[in-house]
């Protein structure tokens, strides 16, 4: 197969792939076709499942090339380190929230006010 | 391209700019609740509308991706064609985005009206620039390859502009989902 027919093959499959995800998870929320954390688990497994797809068909990760290596060892830096970011930021910001709890935030402002 | 520097470095700007979306996610995330007696995602958003955002933005990455397909089979006027196409999706784009930023202000709901709005508006108003600076370099190289065709020094410019659009498009799979979607179950 000629390498343009073989690249634009892979586009279709990505744009196909892409489309089924987001028409499906659109309807999954839309229609009320089951609710709570099943509702929650199907939309963002479609979300990753999207982000693979087009990670794979549209940036063409994985490809077996030199350079197609290093992309892979920077896209898996940058996941691990967003993974740092945005996990650590929700963990201490909860924390945050259950150690500062109503009465609590009271105290310490009481604390602070007789401070001066 | 294989095995393009130019290409690779700009890949690396690529990964750490996710970064930066990273962090507008995890304060979106935290800030999401707090609605300070303002309305919430259920209220405000729109949700055909969003899809309909959704749609056209995934067009423009596969149309561009036809684009670049045909840059590297030096495929002049193939090329500039796809080009246009995806800037008119992208403009699309950009001009529904504004148009809900405006509804948003309009109706008393803008950054300043609570946690929610502002991470809101952080986060998807980063998005429409990235777009928006997207297009901008699309008429840049769309008025330099018709003038001077495709050569090495536009070459490495055009791929880059290819994933730098595709890697738009994968922010917004996000944006949608956390953002829109999320917003509409109620979480």
């Amino acid at each position: 197969m000629r390498k343009e027919t073989k690249e634009t093959y892979s586009y279709i499959i990505g744009l196909v792939l892409a489309l089924a995800a987001t028409v499906l998870a659109y309807a999954l929320v839309t229609r009320h076709v089951f609710s709570g954390e099943a509702l929650v688990v199907a939309v963002v497994g479609l979300a990753v499942f999207q982000f693979v797809a087009q990670a794979v068909f549209f940036l063409g990760l994985g490809n077996r090339n030199r350079s197609g290596t290093w992309n892979l060892v920077v896209f898996i830096f940058m996941i691990s380190v967003i993974v740092i970011i945005v996990g650590g930021s929700l963990w201490i910001m909860s924390n945050l929230n259950y150690l500062m709890a109503p009465s609590q935030v009271n105290g310490y402002i009481n604390n602070q006010m007789n401070m001066f | 391209m294989k095995d393009d520097k130019t290409v690779f470095g700009f890949w690396i700007f690529l990964m750490s700019d996710a970064i930066i979306f990273g962090a507008l996610f995890a304060t979106y995330a935290i800030l999401h609740g707090n609605t300070f007696g303002g309305p919430g995602g259920k209220v405000l958003f729109d949700m055909p509308f969003a899809f309909a955002e959704t749609i056209i933005l995934l067009a423009s990455t596969f149309t561009v991706g036809l684009a670049v397909m045909a840059v590297n089979s030096a495929k002049v006027k193939k090329a500039l064609a796809w080009f246009a196409v995806t800037f008119v999706l992208g403009a699309t784009f950009v001009t529904l985005e504004i148009g809900e930023f405006s509804r948003f202000i309009a109706s008393g709901n803008g950054p300043q009206r609570s946690g929610f709005l502002s991470s809101y508006f952080a986060l998807v108003g980063m998005h429409g620039l990235h777009v928006t600076l997207g297009l901008l370099w699309m008429v840049f190289i769309m008025i330099q390859v018709s003038r001077r065709g495709i050569n090495k020094f536009n070459l490495s410019n055009l791929n880059s502009l290819g994933l730098f659009w595709h890697f738009l498009d994968i922010i917004w799979i996000f944006i949608f989902t956390i953002v829109y979607l999320m917003g509409a179950i109620g979480i």
